[in-house]
């Protein structure tokens, strides 16, 4: 089976869909481009992160529910940890923690102070079984967790499970608890499935089935399984439907769980997964302690979800914006007051607090623990920000210059010097150094100084050819960076689909579209976000031997081998697991 | 067996186990060579695996003599109160087999692998390929910790995509190991619970549930349901286990609960301090039988640890400090080396607070040592060290410097594997493939 050239088929369907959604918006627009023709990804299995996990039993159980849990991270595929989940393993010891969770939120449902709340009957012997209301109880909750209908046997299994339970204990609900925590451990809970359907007026061409449609949307839009109202739509066949369709997009992009969704989105691109571990030398910087790191990883976040989910303005203003919060953890390193919690702050016209790059999360995680790193922060901004690839540096560079013992560097731009003098290194940090030299007023922790070892700092550089003479001049050449918007987009498509897709020129027309779509929106996420989730690109399934057939990849290279190789950086732009942190 | 019988014969196993077992306290645990337990069965022995980041510098870390009484350089001089128990093998060399040196990675990977990677992890480490022997007695098959910190810090992969994370809070793993699941082995009573074996039963259902997957989806994905699987049969005889009456172990003497987890810092002292923590927990998971198999890291290949002052953390000085020409060495990055090292004496001795039999729980234990390089400034394998500790049972000789003579450090392992029993003709491939055990040190 083969499908024409992408550029032959214009077909737009994904573009009459998304004509419903902005229908359904009220927005009327001219001409738009159609989306070209693609293979769409092939299958998931995906196995949930702990943020999901937990978003999920919150919405089904309530806000309540106590878990402190921490599933392993995956590797970061495509700069995303979450691109990994379709090719994690699951280890013994981390199915402990998935039976542990599971053991912890069944007892916390069948809690006498909250079975009244959370189980929908009564049984009529609470010493005994009862299949009516186990029944009840299991199907309902098992619709949320398995994010489509139980079968009958396996409505009957856990009802027996929980019978089993009552009648061994004496306890209806120890019973119904233990089936429940049974359910947690199933592998449709713990595994998101993509469940294919041929698509009904294109012979020959699948897609994800309704209710795996709906976990696709749920997870890329809120992080978490799909609610009842969405569910309803895939039984109902209104998913499928364009409007249903529409419709379904525009309440989640309305919804404040699309908060939940894209903080942990942004967490991810950010590479936030590192606060967990970041400490600085506290003799050097006695102010920076685990509260600061997280409370300036929460500061982005804040920033990021005000600036552009609340007030929707573009992407590229994130970079350059004054407008942020603050709290008296951060206040400290900001050197500023701030009042007990958190408020809106906005940095004055003369200071160089401009966008996020300004931001302590950005300047202490890029950063080593006692000194600021123009070279971590040139990477980082490449890598993190413009989807662009650093080479590790070579096992037998040679630190010969560095090394010198008469060698005295002042300020981190003597130092960088060294590295651009020579041959064997300045290949590499000519495109790093002179990035980051530009955030060199901020030490190592975040903090503005004009000085360093007594010598005044220079804080200009350039970035692709844009000079600039201090962090606010970076913040505009970074703002105007045709880069900034691909890299988003590249990600967030990814991300919404689960993992890179197939390479080849569909993959390059879709990504093109997506940018031109972003543009001519004004890089609003909302908008960027709807055509995702209305394209077909996002829903269609292509089996592995037909997208082997479009791509160029040798015929001994399986996707799933290109997608391996992609995340180690044979391919792509990512580097194999103890390789991170080598460089200066 | 129907949904009814099924329930009714776990009732009356219910009924005819929850009557408790009286276990005589006063008996003696051991017999008279504490070779064996009270009932005959032999002690086990345990492979424990411990590594840490950037080798040293090996003119102030190898010995130059061999054999027993070997000297202590400046980096080891804090190995005196543990040396007549470690072995160090020195001159190792990690041979790359035409892949290129992926800076801080290839080195261990080749250590623990027995393969030189090309990108990604080979395939199973060392101590994955015992724990599907000798972890199969345990309730837990393998236990896997950290001193970073961080939950990525491990040595131990079953494959490239499923690492063992790494237990890195010591409050969450008390929890684990002698939180209210912990079943005591010198409890004066013995009474199965029965949520256990309601547990056992219904997993039975999830099991069945994943099979019916495993047919629904490609190759690639069933291999991870397969392991999934795989989990889920693990938890089955994890609960199987508890099920059981424990042999009573005299050395299993669990500590109260860590009044709170060590601060989060990356310096020696916090790192040290989490270090010391863990591996008293894991000494007594062991001591407990609740494993055989326990993996540690110190610190990462590309070491993060910090020096209170210093502004360098450990990686970069190793590649940034000046040699001091009187010296001759780079003071700051072998700094970092004899934190590690006293780490690594720490670690060994923590054994010997457990008495086993006659000796301690040293003597029943076999742990092998890695690193990632033999001079970090240049990420060269040459030079390469590793150490062993512990007699294995009284397999091994101990105290002993010996100089490998440019083998891959594979040799070590392949020893240890065959130690431990593993009936393999060989381990490692191409120019690391081991064949030959090191007589030197076998009894």
């Amino acid at each position: 089976m083969r499908i024409s050239p992408p550029e032959q088929q214009q077909n737009g369907c994904g573009s009459v869909r998304r004509l419903f959604a902005l229908l359904v918006t009220g927005v009327v627009l001219g001409c738009s481009p159609q989306e070209p023709e693609t293979r769409g990804t092939e299958p998931r299995v995906r196995l949930v992160t702990t943020d999901q996990y937990v978003n999920s039993m919150r919405y089904i159980f309530g806000a309540g529910i106590e878990l402190r849990v921490e599933f392993p991270p995956f590797e970061r595929t495509e700069g995303l940890l979450g691109n990994s989940a379709a090719f994690a393993g699951i280890s013994s010891s981390q199915l402990e923690q998935f039976q542990a969770a599971a053991a912890s939120v069944a007892s916390q449902v069948v809690d006498p102070a909250n079975r009244e709340f959370l189980i929908p009957c009564k049984p009529a012997d609470e010493h005994a079984a009862d299949t009516a209301c186990a029944t009840e109880f299991l199907s309902s909750v098992g619709r949320l967790l398995y994010r489509r209908p139980l079968s009958g046997a396996e409505v009957e299994q856990f009802v027996d499970s929980a019978a089993t339970g009552a009648d061994t204990l004496n306890d209806f609900y120890a019973g119904l608890e233990l089936a429940l925590e049974a359910m947690l451990l199933s592998p449709d809970v713990l595994f998101i499935v993509d469940r294919v359907d041929p698509e009904p007026d294109r012979f020959g061409h699948l897609r994800v089935d309704a209710y795996s449609l709906a976990s696709r949307l749920s997870y890329f839009l809120w992080n978490a399984g799909p609610d009842a109202e969405l569910l309803d739509a895939a039984a109902s066949g209104e998913l499928l439907t364009d409007e249903g369709r529409a419709r379904a997009v525009e309440r989640m992009l309305a919804s404040p769980r699309l908060v939940d969704g894209m903080r942990a989105f942004f967490d991810d691109m950010f590479r936030f997964s590192k606060f967990k571990t970041l400490a600085k030398d506290p003799t050097i910087y006695p102010q920076f302690r685990n509260t600061t790191a997280m409370a300036a990883r929460e500061q982005t976040l804040r920033t990021v979800i005000d600036h552009l989910v609340t007030e929707k303005k573009s992407y590229l203003d994130l970079y350059t914006t004054r407008s942020t919060f603050m709290t008296p953890e951060l206040a400290t390193v900001y050197e500023i007051p701030s009042p007990p919690g958190w408020v809106p702050y906005t940095a004055t016209p003369d200071s160089q607090r401009v966008g996020l790059l300004t931001q302590i999360s950005f300047l202490a995680l890029h950063a080593h623990p006692g000194r600021s790193s123009a070279t971590l922060r040139g990477a980082a901004l490449r890598e993190t920000l413009l989807c662009q690839e650093v080479p590790p540096p070579p096992p037998n560079v040679d630190f010969s210059v560095l090394n010198n013992p008469d060698a005295h560097y002042p300020t981190q731009r003597d130092r960088v010097i060294a590295h651009l003098e020579t041959p064997s290194c300045a290949g590499c940090h000519l495109i790093m150094d002179p990035i980051g030299l530009g955030l060199e007023n901020f030490d190592g922790e975040g903090r503005f100084r004009l000085v360093e070892n007594g010598v005044p700092i220079d804080a200009s550089g350039e970035l692709d050819g844009i000079p600039f003479e201090d962090a606010t001049g970076l913040a505009e050449a970074v703002r105007d960076n045709p880069a900034l918007p691909k890299c988003l987009v590249k990600r967030l498509y990814y991300y919404s689909v689960g993992g890179p897709t197939p390479p080849g020129t569909d993959r390059f027309a879709m990504l093109k579209y997506l940018n031109r779509e972003f543009a001519e929106g004004e890089y609003r996420l909302h908008d960027l976000l709807r055509t995702i989730a209305m394209s077909d690109a996002f829903s269609r399934i292509t089996q592995p031997e037909e997208a082997m057939q479009q791509t160029s990849l040798p015929p001994n290279v399986t996707i799933r081998q290109f997608a391996l190789n992609t995340r180690t950086g044979a391919v792509g732009d990512d580097r194999a697991p103890g390789e991170e942190n080598q460089r200066e | 067996m129907n949904k009814l019988s099924r329930r009714r014969v776990l009732k009356g196993m219910l009924n005819g186990s929850a009557v408790s077992v009286a276990l005589p306290l006063l008996d003696c645990f051991l017999n008279d060579n504490g070779t064996a337990f009270a009932s005959g069965v032999q002690m086990p022995v345990r492979f424990v695996t411990w590594g840490y980041g950037l080798g040293g510098t090996t003119s102030v870390f190898v010995p130059k003599t061999f054999g027993p009484n070997y000297d202590l350089p400046p980096e080891i001089a804090s190995w005196e109160r543990v040396r007549d128990q470690v072995n160090l093998f020195s001159n190792c060399r990690g041979d790359l087999d035409g892949t290129s040196n992926r800076c801080h990675y290839s080195g261990w990977v080749i250590t623990r692998c027995g393969t030189a990677p090309t990108d990604r992890i080979p395939g199973e480490t060392i101590d994955t390929t015992l724990a599907r022997t000798i972890g199969k007695a345990t309730q837990y098959s393998s236990l896997t910790a950290t001193a970073t910190g961080n939950v990525t810090s491990t040595y131990s992969f079953v494959n490239a995509d499923t690492p063992n994370p790494a237990e890195w809070s010591p409050l969450n793993f008390y929890t684990r190991l002698f939180g209210p699941g912990f079943q005591d082995p010198n409890a004066p009573e013995f009474s199965p619970d029965p949520r256990i074996m309601v547990r056992k039963s219904v997993l039975s259902g999830v099991i069945d549930q994943t099979k019916q997957l495993q047919k629904t989806v490609g190759a690639a994905d069933r291999a991870r349901i397969d392991q999934y699987f795989t989990g889920l049969r693990e938890l089955e005889r994890q609960f199987e286990h508890r099920l059981t009456k424990p042999e009573p172990i005299a050395g299993c003497q669990p500590h109260d609960a860590p009044m709170a987890d060590p601060s989060m810092g990356s310096d020696v002292e916090s790192v040290k301090l989490r270090h010391r923590m863990m591996t008293e927990l894991m000494v007594m998971a062991l001591a407990c039988d609740q494993t055989r198999i326990f993996n540690m890291a110190f610190s990462d290949a590309s070491s993060g640890l910090i020096k209170p002052g210093y502004e360098k953390p450990h990686h970069t000085c190793t590649h940034e400090e000046p040699v001091d020409t009187e010296l001759g060495y780079q003071p700051n990055a072998s700094w970092f080396t004899r934190r590690s090292m006293e780490a690594w004496a720490d670690f060994v001795e923590a054994f010997t607070t457990v008495r086993e039999g006659d000796g301690t729980l040293l003597d029943n234990v076999l742990v092998y040592a890695t690193t990632d390089v033999g001079y970090a400034r240049t990420h060269v394998l040459d030079e390469m060290v590793v150490f062993t500790a512990g007699r294995a049972g009284g397999k091994v000789k101990t105290g002993l410097h010996i100089d490998l003579q440019e083998k891959s450090p594979t040799a070590v392992g392949y020893t240890a594997l065959q130690v431990m029993g593993a009936d393999l003709p060989s381990w490692g491939t191409g120019n690391n493939e081991s064949s030959e055990v090191l007589h030197e040190i076998l009894v």
